[in-house]
């Protein structure tokens, strides 16, 4: 006997059997194409839909740390105060920091603070900075409701938040006093005139955030040129590894340097619940999807028992039927997929630009959402969308396709 | 020498509490290039016995030889691969798939067995030449007369030269000419390629083509002789 054993898979044979077979009953496969292309669509554009206002929020908490990154003294996280500061950036950081590769980088103070109006005082988080780089970083600067942003480092101004002015009963031109403590715990206080007053997406910051220009604040503290932190940020928060890296390469031992998901865990936290939602909505529906697809299979089948009967007899092992059934589910799969991810990427695109959706959005404001949704349609959300379709469509198609190959062939062939 | 050797071949079916006898101790010898005919009531066993020689149904005891292989205890992936190789199947109908043109069924189980593009197109050409099927090599089943589907099922079970091709009643459906013309063409074919055929038939003039005529009856071969056939070559 010849050729026993040889197993080769004709897989052109296979595929235009399949393909034909797959338009045999037209009707049912546009049905089956619509469900999966709808199914598809709705998986993807629905995680564009999240992933836009996750990715807000998430910019949003990035901007409030602010940064992508950030360098501190080890103990400063502990205890923000003045005695945790470092050395402004030299040598080897420095080169890093000034490296095209960064897209923006600056100092800060960050230290605890009193402001007293003549009406009213409170609790601060009093900021010293670079303001044309802190507005790269955390957008203060396009902020100004009233008044003008900080000018230079050595200005002598103070910008509040329009919350903190209504509480202290103070406004726009009006003197303050601050008071903090320099390193040897000696009272440190200076009068600043209220040059600007901004409003904050997060109301919260407004009321706690006021800003002064970082030399001034290293001269009222007595720090030299000391600075509590160094933040940068890279073009893309999703995308930081090789700057981190880069950076953390160069920054003394001594320092400690955090990327924006050490620093934040709610941010990380959220990150991760986002993609953990985005594999429990494809699967959602996917599962919806899947009973139309076995479905599907098993009526293909039922219709061609005589058929498998035959080609059974003319040699094919059974693994072979499972093959070419696979192989049927499989194109139905792809074609599905391709007409999903086009009406995804077609419907999703202009949306890019924006969506107002205010109407719904007045609660989510409270969370750092805005009321601008950008749906972000990114490569990773639909390779996933893509290849959790193939998967579990070809698992559930097995066991179609698996009765198929049971069929015993005398029995197939003198079925009517 | 590709001969079937059949040894006390038994095989009941159940249906409901009854049991019937497919086959009832079937001893047979059949050498290679014979051209067999079995005949017998409905019910005797034919379809039985020629799905327990093809490996499409296991027998319940007793042994089937084949080229020395023992068939009946092939398990389901070589059986198939025997098929695919060394046996030729014609069913009474529906024997072609019919999403594929002719050539495309003609071609398809040497696509299976790994023959080459070039190689299996010529080859089903001409085999539906041979079978007189010129021109329909584009056509569907469905496009085709009983008849000349049973051609293509005999086109396709030959065209790699099997060593056996298997018949099961492969004239029910079609008028007298058409079976005369299908009966030469096996003929012709037993003789050209040494092919040896096993036909089941109720059709007393398909039977005058075989060489060997065996009669079955309740599963048992009542009688086994041989006959002058009538020419292949004539019609
Ligand atoms: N799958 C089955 N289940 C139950 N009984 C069966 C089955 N297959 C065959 N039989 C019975 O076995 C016996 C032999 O059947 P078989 O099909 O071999 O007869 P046959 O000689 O081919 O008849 P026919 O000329 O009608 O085709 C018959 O009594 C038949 O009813
Ligand atoms: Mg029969």
């Amino acid at each position: 006997m010849k050729g026993i054993g040889t197993i080769n898979l004709p897989f052109r044979a296979m595929l235009v059997l399949s393909w034909r077979n797959l338009w045999r009953n037209h009707r049912r496969t546009m049905i089956m194409l619509a469900a999966i292309s709808v199914g598809v669509w709705a998986m993807i554009f629905m995680t564009a839909l999240m992933r836009g206002m996750v990715d807000d929020m998430l910019r949003q908490g990035i901007q409030n740390l602010p940064g992508h990154i950030q360098i501190h003294h080890p103990d400063f996280r502990n205890d923000p105060s003045i005695v945790n500061s470092i050395d402004a950036p030299s040598g080897d950081l420095l080169n890093a920091l000034n490296d095209p590769s960064t897209k923006a980088w600056s100092t800060r103070i960050k230290v605890p603070a009193i402001i007293a109006s003549e009406r009213e005082t409170r609790g601060i988080n009093l900021l010293g900075i670079e303001p044309e780089a802190e507005t790269i970083i955390s957008g203060i600067g396009g902020q100004i409701i009233e008044g003008r942003f900080l000018l230079d480092r050595h200005d002598k101004g103070l910008v509040i938040g329009a919350k903190l002015a209504e509480r202290l009963e103070t406004r726009l031109g009006k003197r303050v006093v601050v008071i903090s403590q320099d390193p040897e715990n000696n009272i440190a206080e200076r009068g600043f005139k209220v040059v600007g007053i901004y409003k904050a997406k997060m109301p919260g910051l407004e009321e706690f955030n006021v800003y002064a220009a970082l030399g001034t604040l290293q001269t009222l503290l007595k720090i030299g040129n000391q600075i509590s932190e160094i933040t940068i940020v890279d073009d893309d928060f999703r995308d930081i590894e090789v700057l981190y890296q880069n950076i953390k390469q160069a920054t003394p031992e001594n320092l400690e340097i955090k990327a924006w998901y050490e620093l934040d865990a709610y941010l990380k936290y959220m990150l991760n619940m986002m993609d953990g939602f985005v594999l429990v909505w494809v699967i959602i529906i996917f599962l919806a999807l899947s009973f139309g697809l076995v479905n599907t299979l098993v009526m293909a089948v039922f219709e061609r028992v005589r058929e498998i009967g035959l080609i059974q007899a003319l040699g094919m092992r059974p693994g072979m039927i499972v093959y070419q059934i696979l192989l049927e589910s499989l194109l139905l799969l792809l074609i599905g997929l391709g007409i999903g991810n086009l009406l995804a990427i077609i419907t999703v695109k202009p949306l890019e630009s924006g969506l107002d959706i205010s109407i719904v959005a007045e609660g989510l404001a409270m969370m750092g959402a805005s009321s601008m949704l950008y749906p972000s349609l990114t490569a990773s959300d639909m390779i996933l969308a893509n290849t959790v379709v193939i998967i579990l469509g070809i698992l559930t198609s097995i066991l179609p396709a698996w009765r198929a190959a049971k069929l015993d062939p005398v029995q197939a062939i003198n079925s009517t | 020498m590709s001969s079937i050797r059949c040894i006390q071949l038994c095989k009941t079916f159940r249906q409901g509490d009854e049991i019937i006898t497919g086959l009832d101790n079937v001893d047979i010898v059949i050498d290679e290039g014979e051209f067999v005919c079995l005949s017998g009531p409905s019910g005797s066993g034919k379809t039985t016995l020629l799905n327990a020689i093809g490996g499409l149904d296991t027998p319940d005891s007793g042994e089937i030889h084949m080229d020395g292989i023992r068939v009946d205890q092939l398990a389901k992936g070589p059986l198939a691969d025997m098929r695919l190789h060394n046996i030729g199947f014609v069913f009474q109908a529906y024997n072609l798939i019919p999403v594929l043109t002719a050539q495309e069924n003609v071609e398809f189980v040497m696509q299976v067995q790994g023959v080459a593009a070039a190689e299996r197109a010529q080859k089903a050409r001409d085999i539906l030449k041979e079978v007189g099927l010129i021109g329909m090599e584009d056509r569907k089943p469905a496009q085709l007369s009983g008849g000349q589907q049973q051609r293509v099922a005999v086109a396709r079970a030959i065209v790699s030269q099997p060593k056996l091709v298997l018949a099961d009643e492969p004239t029910a459906n079609l008028d007298t000419v058409a079976s005369s013309k299908l009966m030469n063409l096996f003929s012709q074919l037993n003789q050209n390629y040494n092919i040896t055929f096993i036909i089941a038939t109720h059709d007393k003039r398909v039977m005058s083509y075989a060489k060997r005529l065996i009669k079955m009856q309740d599963g048992k071969i009542i009688s086994d002789e041989m006959q002058t056939p009538v020419s292949g070559d004539e019609g």
